[in-house]
This record gives C-alpha cells, sequence and structure tokens, in this order.
C-alpha cells in the first residue's frame, strides 16, 4: 500500500495555541479527524509539532558532508504558513490521499500539502 | 491514420501496463513496425487492433526484461496477471472507457494547469513536443520538461487511471472540457505547418467531446462543447483554398459546408439553451451556428453575434474573445466601434496579446478600412513577425501588400 505525508501547514502554528477555547475545539476536530481516519485503517503514523519559534534550520555549506554547519533560528522558509504536523496516510493512490487530506482540519485552518512517501523496499 | 489511432491504442496500453512511460516506447514500436510491414503486407482489416497486440507484445517484452533485471517475484507475479489480462479482446465500449481514464488522468487538479493540456495533446493525440510547443509558445525544451514532469508525477503520486465517480465529475469537469477545447482549436488553427495540418484533431475533439456528452448527458457545457466542434468542424473544407492559403469567412464557399452537421449542432445546442444554465462553450457554439446558418457573410446576424461576443467575454475575459468581438461589432456596426474595442484593452491584456499575430492582422484590417494605411501596413509587418504557421503567413503578406500596392497605384493615379 503507498503511504502518503499530509504535511499540515497553519498560521497559527507559526503564533501558537490562540485561545484556550480554540484550542479545545482544534483538538477536538483533530480527535474526530483521528476517529475516522484511525478506523478505516488509514493512519500510518503523524506527529504534531511545537510552534516554529521553536524551529532551527540547520544547513551544511559546501553541498558535501563535513562543510561548515549553519544554523539559523526559526523554520527554513518565513512563511505566513508553516508546518505545524503530519500524518502518515497509507492509501491506494493519490485520489484517496486527497480524500482523507481534505479531512484534517488542517485543510480548513490552512492547507494539507501531501507528498508520496518513498518506498525502499521496492527499491 | 496511424496519429488517429495512436491515442485510442495508447489509452489500452496505459490501463494494461500502468505506466504512461512504457505505454508511449511500446505504441511508438508498434508504428515504427506497422509503417514497415503495412505498405508490403496491406493494411490490416482492424488497425487500431493490429496495433494494440503489437504494443502489448512489445511492453510486455519490456517488462519482461526489467523484472529479470530487477529480479523481484512481485514483479514477475504481476507480469503474469498482466499477461492474462492482455488476452483480452477490446471492444468498442472498453476503448471508450479506456480513453475518458486517459483524459481524466491528463486532466487532473494534481497537475499543473498548464501541463494537463500539454500531456493530453501529447497522449490523446499524438502530437509531438515541437507542435505542442508552438501551441504555447514557449521553447520545445521548456515543454519537454514540463510534459516529462507530468508524467513523472503521474507515476511518484499515484494518480488514478479512471473516470471519477459521479459526485466527484461537477470538480473534474471544467478542466477536461478546457482541454478538448484546446483539442478543437489546434486542430482548426495548426500550430505549425499549413493550417489544415492537423485537421485530425478536429475530428479527435468531436469525438472527446462526444464521449463527455455521453457520460455527463445533463451537463449543458458538455453538449455545448460537442455543438460547437461540430459546427467547426462543418467548415472544414473551405478554409483553405486549393493551394493553402487562408480563405476568409467572406469568402468561403458556404455550399461546401457540411449543412447536415451544423443543423444537428443547432438542434442539440437548442434543447439544452433551454436548461438555462448558460456557460462559454454554449455561446461559443451559438456563434458558430448562426455563422452556419446564414447564407452570407452580408446576411449574417451580426447584432446578436456582437452580443453573444460581449457574454462570451464575461466568461472568459480573453485577448482571443476581445479580438472576435471587435471584428463582430465593425461588421454590426462599424470600423472605428471595432478598432475602439481592440484598444480599451488593458496593459495585461496588451502584453498578452504583443506576440499574437491575429490581434495584429485584425488591427490592420480596421485600421485599413478606416484609410489609415501607413498604421495598418505597420500593424501588419508585426503580424508577420509573430506568426508560426505557412498559411497565415502567406495569407498576411498577401494582404500587406494589397494594402501597400493600393496606396502605390492611388499615387500613380494622382500624380
Amino acid at each position: 500500500m503507498p503511504r502518503y505525508a499530509a504535511l499540515i501547514y497553519e498560521a497559527r502554528s507559526n503564533e501558537g495555541t490562540g485561545t484556550p477555547e480554540d484550542w479545545a475545539k482544534t483538538m477536538a476536530e483533530y480527535t474526530d479527524f483521528g476517529d475516522t481516519a484511525g478506523a478505516a485503517g488509514v493512519i500510518g503514523g503523524g506527529e504534531a509539532l511545537q510552534p516554529t519559534s521553536s524551529a532551527t534550520t540547520v544547513q551544511v555549506k559546501g553541498g558535501a558532508k563535513g562543510g561548515e554547519v549553519v544554523t539559523t533560528d526559526g523554520p527554513f522558509a518565513e512563511t505566513k504558513e508553516v508546518l505545524g504536523g503530519f500524518y502518515l496516510l497509507d492509501c491506494a493512490d493519490l485520489d484517496e490521499a486527497l480524500r482523507w487530506a481534505a479531512q484534517i482540519p488542517g485543510a480548513w485552518h490552512g492547507k494539507v500539502e501531501v507528498r508520496p512517501v518513498i518506498d525502499f523496499s521496492q527499491m | 491514420m496511424i496519429r488517429r489511432e495512436g491515442g485510442r491504442v495508447l489509452a489500452t496500453l496505459v490501463r494494461l501496463v500502468g505506466s504512461i512511460d512504457i505505454a508511449e516506447d511500446a505504441v511508438q514500436d508498434a508504428v515504427v513496425d506497422a509503417l514497415k510491414r503495412w505498405p508490403a503486407d496491406g493494411v490490416p482489416n482492424n488497425p487500431a487492433a493490429w496495433l494494440t497486440t503489437a504494443a502489448r507484445n512489445r511492453a510486455l517484452d519490456v517488462l519482461r526484461r526489467e523484472s529479470k533485471r530487477t529480479a523481484k517475484e512481485a514483479d514477475a507475479r504481476l507480469l503474469d496477471e498482466m499477461s492474462v489480462a492482455f488476452q483480452e479482446v477490446t471492444t468498442d465500449s472498453m476503448v471508450r472507457d479506456d480513453l475518458l481514464r486517459l483524459l481524466f488522468t491528463c486532466c487532473h487538479p494534481a497537475l499543473a494547469i498548464e501541463s494537463r493540456l500539454a500531456l493530453a495533446l501529447r497522449t490523446l493525440c499524438s502530437m509531438n513536443t515541437s507542435e505542442i510547443a508552438a501551441v504555447f509558445l514557449v521553447p520545445e525544451p521548456t515543454m519537454g520538461q514540463r510534459i516529462s514532469r507530468a508524467k513523472k508525477k503521474i507515476a511518484s503520486a499515484r494518480i488514478p487511471y479512471r473516470v471519477p465517480a459521479d459526485h466527484e465529475l461537477p470538480d473534474r469537469l471544467p478542466s477536461v472540457l478546457q482541454v478538448v477545447y484546446a483539442v478543437i482549436t489546434a486542430g482548426h488553427h495548426s500550430p505549425e505547418g499549413r493550417l489544415d495540418a492537423r485537421a485530425d484533431l478536429a475530428a479527435e475533439g468531436v469525438r472527446l467531446a462526444r464521449l463527455l456528452t455521453e457520460l455527463m448527458p445533463d451537463e449543458p457545457e458538455c453538449t455545448g462543447l460537442l455543438a460547437l466542434a461540430m459546427a467547426t468542424h462543418a467548415r472544414r473544407y473551405t478554409r483553405l483554398d486549393a493551394t493553402g492559403q487562408v480563405v476568409l469567412l467572406a469568402n468561403q464557399d458556404r455550399t461546401r459546408w457540411h449543412h447536415d452537421e451544423m443543423e444537428s449542432a443547432a438542434a442539440m445546442l437548442d434543447g439544452v439553451v433551454r436548461l438555462h444554465r448558460p456557460g462559454r462553450y454554449q455561446v461559443e457554439a451559438a456563434i458558430a451556428c448562426l455563422h452556419g446558418i446564414a447564407p452570407s457573410l452580408a446576411e449574417t446576424d451580426w447584432p446578436q453575434i456582437a452580443s453573444l461576443y460581449a457574454t462570451l467575454e464575461m466568461f472568459a475575459p480573453t485577448p482571443v474573445v476581445r479580438v472576435n468581438r471587435a471584428v463582430a461589432v465593425a461588421q454590426a456596426v462599424d470600423a472605428a466601434a471595432g478598432l475602439a474595442l481592440l484598444e480599451e484593452q488593458d496593459d495585461f491584456k496588451l502584453a498578452a496579446v504583443e506576440n499574437w499575430h491575429l490581434y495584429w492582422s485584425t488591427r490592420g484590417e480596421l485600421l485599413d478600412r478606416l484609410g489609415d494605411t501607413a498604421a495598418a501596413t505597420a500593424a501588419f509587418d508585426r503580424a508577420l513577425n509573430c506568426v508560426t504557421n505557412d498559411s497565415d503567413r502567406a495569407f498576411l503578406l498577401q494582404r500587406r501588400n494589397a494594402i501597400v500596392g493600393n496606396v502605390a497605384s492611388k499615387r500613380r493615379e494622382a500624380s
């Protein structure tokens, strides 16, 4: 079964959690999605990430291992919507993955990017 | 003929082998084989079936070689299943379903909008990269990359090879209609060579529009597109003269139009217009039908056509529509009113027409009618700088020289 990463981009991941009411409502929405997609056997994993204020970006210069390590405070790209978490979805094809992705709360609070996961056992 | 069958054969092969790349190579090899054998052995009774069988065998060879190289058990099992599937006898309804699958896959929303049409022209219409590049006015390597990226995405993201479920169709429809429309346009206005070099695309466009109409009989825009395709196709033998020169609508021999096709297009359109769910393809079809039923250019209902173009511009505010509207208004009112519409374009739209020969030639014609020969000649010079197909170039050159010649002879008369 192909696996897809559903990467959740939201403006709120940038700013923290908002009011406790917002937080509770969002958690309920995610629990709802987890119950539905979990019962369907689609979820192969996933994590929520701390806000981007906690992010550090590491880059090794020179295009090769052992180069100078440059560490930057903050996420890779300074955009309004940032990666806030992800699910791993086991789906037959892209259409099915997109259908599930559209049910992730992040899809209406922000956007969800769907990317196929490389299956190393097939290489 | 091989080109015409190519899309069908490929559509079936993609379903069988599950890879556009392998299917394309296999069909290509089968075509090369056919070109070698048919002249000597004669064309088989069912060329499409012959090509499909040849391409299947070819694909199976490639897959067997691949599986030996990687020595994967899964592949071997898959191949066994596949050779069973390869025994199938392809029926017409299966070919129809395969074509729809290929069309919807090429038009999948996960592909960039400009990639969808490119891919459809490549796979369904067997156009080569250089022809497609000319359609989009981009360099050939850029187009090559765009097509190969799209094919890679279909494979890596596993865009499924199927016709969407009924409830998904409304969302998927606009992009499919847009692609079929572009196929029809390329058929009537070949990007390269003679204007009718890809007349097969016009017929393919009618077939694809009919497939969609059968799939979605309640969707007025599908029927509108089919009516448009048919009404345009009905004028196919009158657009060029014997030497390949463009014949303007005004000079086309209307007795050689296919009036039966024109009438069935108009009847079909009447049926859906009553549903009162208008859209751009219904409006365009109405324009094409009005031209089709007019006994002559002078007796054409120009005011009605000009007003339909104004409606069309609300659905599709493009420079192409504006130029056509200007032509209709020039007929319905006068040349100055037409020219005014061309000059009303904002900067953004002017940038879009900068390299479009029909914009400049239309300007040239209207300026000439207003007696501004110098500006008309300059406009035709710009048109000649942008034109890509031979028929249009010859026509533009002839018009430009006629305008310059008129002035020269008037000067001689005066002196």
